[in-house]
């Protein structure tokens, strides 16, 4: 019982299914449309939103990149990319700039992005006022009507408590001045990348059953108060070990030996471009 | 290194799958497909039901590859169902139809044509038999060769039924509910959306966990919902499935017969009292229903608890909140989303970390 599977595992009506909801997305910028969601052979949260949005829109002459974590070479980064491969031979690279369509799981790359690149983001919770309200029936009342202030009181219960916005990935943003949009839990560091992005920004939660997108040159404005502002993770003062990059998100590393901590750029391929000098 | 060791990358990942085919041939023994088929029919059962694709040998096949967990060969078996075009959608199939193997009532003792208990492990005595340590293939063949006679005059006589509930209707127990002919949504095509129809409702109990439905029907049943049921009727047995003809597509002659397909099938009767309009109540029975691909018995009489529950819509029961129950039996949401906590989230709690100590060095002033 050998069997091969399909160009990029769907059935072709299945892709085309995908595909209509993607479109609806582009047209409504910011608003969940429902999809249905295929079971894929990825878990569910670990990608089978992005997996489904990238594998219904690659074609053969497509080049893909796969971060996780910013990583190219994280564990379910290659795992996907393996996935991709298997089914599409479709070409891989690390590159940012070189890709037509690049999956990302919490990091949109550093290098800015053109207009002919997708930008396709795993989403494990589409709906921003979860927290607020359970309900999916009552959250969908809600979009439509814009009432958003349980957004804005989920930040400002937090300046009460913590006497700053204490969101760490996933702050809310308002898309095209319409919908309020989980942006999927990038951190705040990357949520002025979506404003006005000349690539097309497709987000997919596989389990929520959910796409929706930011078409490019799109308002993607972060929430804030007039007084609290918003502000993204803080690396004053602190630079990559490896290029010695100082305005870009970093992570913390730790030395096993000595417990001294440094930091390297989160985004593997950005740092290894620098040091190679392809880059400044 | 510590970053080494979480980017983990392409040689980590295939050592990996290659130390986890190496657990499964630890022992250096390999089952027989067919032997899962033959052995572990309940097991099959579940992942048929689980998975919603009706194939006992892709359902041994996936249990091999799982290891013989049920979460692993359902994973599997949906994962391979997403990649198969879907080119018909059957007939009605009236469940009266069934050929009937096992047939129990609890709500009377003489039902027409009689109770027939089947293979059921009910009364058993759950006593480990250790004499299965050294049953053998030959041993198998005796105990055939010795009832074979007897089965097989009991096979031919497998017939249809009627069904215990279109008694109850014609004796008047039961208001008469008129046929529900809309088109049923196909969960598998169609997002879930809220007020959720029937059809969709119990698409999805069907294919949820065993375990999962069993527990919330329980929840219903003890107190979080105060469903009590009596089973009017659980039927297991064949049915047959038949899709149209396309030259001819009203006609149920004409139609195309694919095969039979093993169901359990659970009505249950639930008192509901009625409010008439002098303001006395009145007690009436409405209907629960299960069913599920496969010999499951207790998920299908857990299913048509739940069913009635999400009918009825008892506020402040979470049995009775669809998104609750729906949105949470799910086996490959459920596995999923519980297993990706696996994954690095060292962005995420960088940017927790960042906020954390934006918090601790506003509080320090503070303090001051």
């Amino acid at each position: 019982m050998k069997k091969k599977f399909n160009f990029a595992f769907f059935d072709e009506g299945s892709k085309r299914e995908i595909r209509r909801s993607i479109l609806k997305a582009i047209a409504i910028p910011g608003y969940q449309v429902p999809f249905a969601s295929r079971e894929m052979p990825v878990a569910r949260g670990w990608g089978t939103g992005g997996i489904q949005l990238t594998l219904s829109c690659i074609g053969q002459k497509d080049v893909v990149k796969v971060i996780d974590q910013g990583s190219d070479e994280s564990v379910n980064a290659i795992s996907i990319k393996k996935l991709i491969t298997d089914t599409t031979d479709v070409e891989i690279t690390t590159s940012t700039t070189d890709a037509t369509i690049i999956q990302s799981r919490h990091r949109v790359p550093e290098e800015e992005l053109n207009e002919n690149q997708i930008i396709v983001l795993q989403v494990p919770t589409p709906e921003p006022l979860r927290d607020y309200e359970p309900s999916e029936t009552k959250t969908k009342i809600l979009h439509g009507e814009k009432e958003y202030t349980g957004a804005k009181l989920l930040l400002f219960e937090q300046i009460m408590k913590y006497n700053t916005m204490a969101t760490g990935a996933d702050h809310p943003v308002e898309v095209n001045n319409r919908y309020v949009m989980a942006p999927s839990p990038i951190p705040k560091f990357d949520n002025p990348k979506l404003n006005e992005s000349k690539a097309t920004i497709l987000l997919g939660a596989g389990r929520e059953k959910k796409i929706y997108a930011v078409p490019p040159y799109t308002k993607v404005i972060s929430l804030d108060f007039e007084d609290v502002p918003f502000e993204v993770e803080n690396f004053k003062g602190k630079s990559c070990s490896h290029c010695g990059a100082s305005h870009v998100y970093l992570d913390e590393i730790i030395d096993q030996e000595s417990g001294s901590v440094s930091y390297q750029c989160n985004d593997t391929s950005y740092c290894l471009k620098r040091r190679n000098g392809e880059i400044q | 290194m510590a970053y080494v060791a979480v980017r983990g990358g392409q040689k980590a990942i295939e050592k990996s799958i290659e130390r986890l085919k190496y657990k499964r041939l630890e022992k250096k023994k390999s089952i027989k497909t067919e032997d899962i088929e033959a052995s572990f029919r309940l097991l099959i059962d579940q992942v048929l039901s689980e998975s919603s694709l009706y194939s006992r040998e892709l359902a041994a096949i996936a249990l091999k590859q799982a290891e013989g967990s049920v979460e692993e060969a359902v994973f599997l078996l949906r994962a391979y169902r997403s990649t198969l075009p879907r080119k018909y959608y059957s007939r009605n199939a009236e469940s009266s139809s069934m050929f009937v193997e096992r047939r129990i009532s609890a709500a009377f003792k003489d039902i027409p044509k009689g109770q027939i208990l089947g293979a059921s492990f009910d009364y058993t005595h759950r006593l480990v038999d250790f004499e299965l340590k050294d049953e053998t293939d030959e041993d198998a063949r005796k105990f055939f060769r010795k009832i074979e006679s007897k089965f097989k005059k009991e096979e031919s006589e497998i017939e249809q039924f009627p069904k215990v509930v279109d008694y109850l209707k014609s004796e008047g127990l039961i208001a008469k509910i008129d046929n529900d002919d809309t088109e049923p949504r196909d969960t598998t095509k169609e997002t879930l959306k809220f007020p959720a129809s029937r059809s969709e409702r119990l698409q999805i109990l069907q294919r949820g966990m065993s375990q999962a439905v069993i527990g919330l029907g329980y929840a219903s049943l003890r107190g979080y919902g105060a469903v009590h049921p009596t089973v009017a009727e659980l039927r297991v047995g064949q049915l047959p499935i038949t899709i149209e003809n396309p030259n001819n597509p009203t006609s149920e002659e004409d139609s195309y017969s694919i095969g039979s397909i093993e169901i359990t099938e659970v009505e249950s009767l639930v008192p509901v009292t009625k409010l008439l309009k002098d303001g006395s109540h009145e007690i009436n029975f409405e209907i629960g229903y299960g069913v599920t691909l496969g010999q499951n018995e207790t998920k299908a009489i857990a299913m048509s608890i739940l069913d009635q529950c999400l009918e009825r819509k008892d506020e402040g029961f979470a049995t009775s909140d669809e998104e609750f129950v729906l949105y949470h039996v799910d086996s490959i949401e459920a596995t999923g989303f519980i297993s990706h906590l696996k994954l690095p989230h060292y962005v995420t709690f960088q940017a927790k970390l960042n906020s954390a100590r934006k918090v601790k060095g506003n509080s320090d002033e503070k303090e001051i």
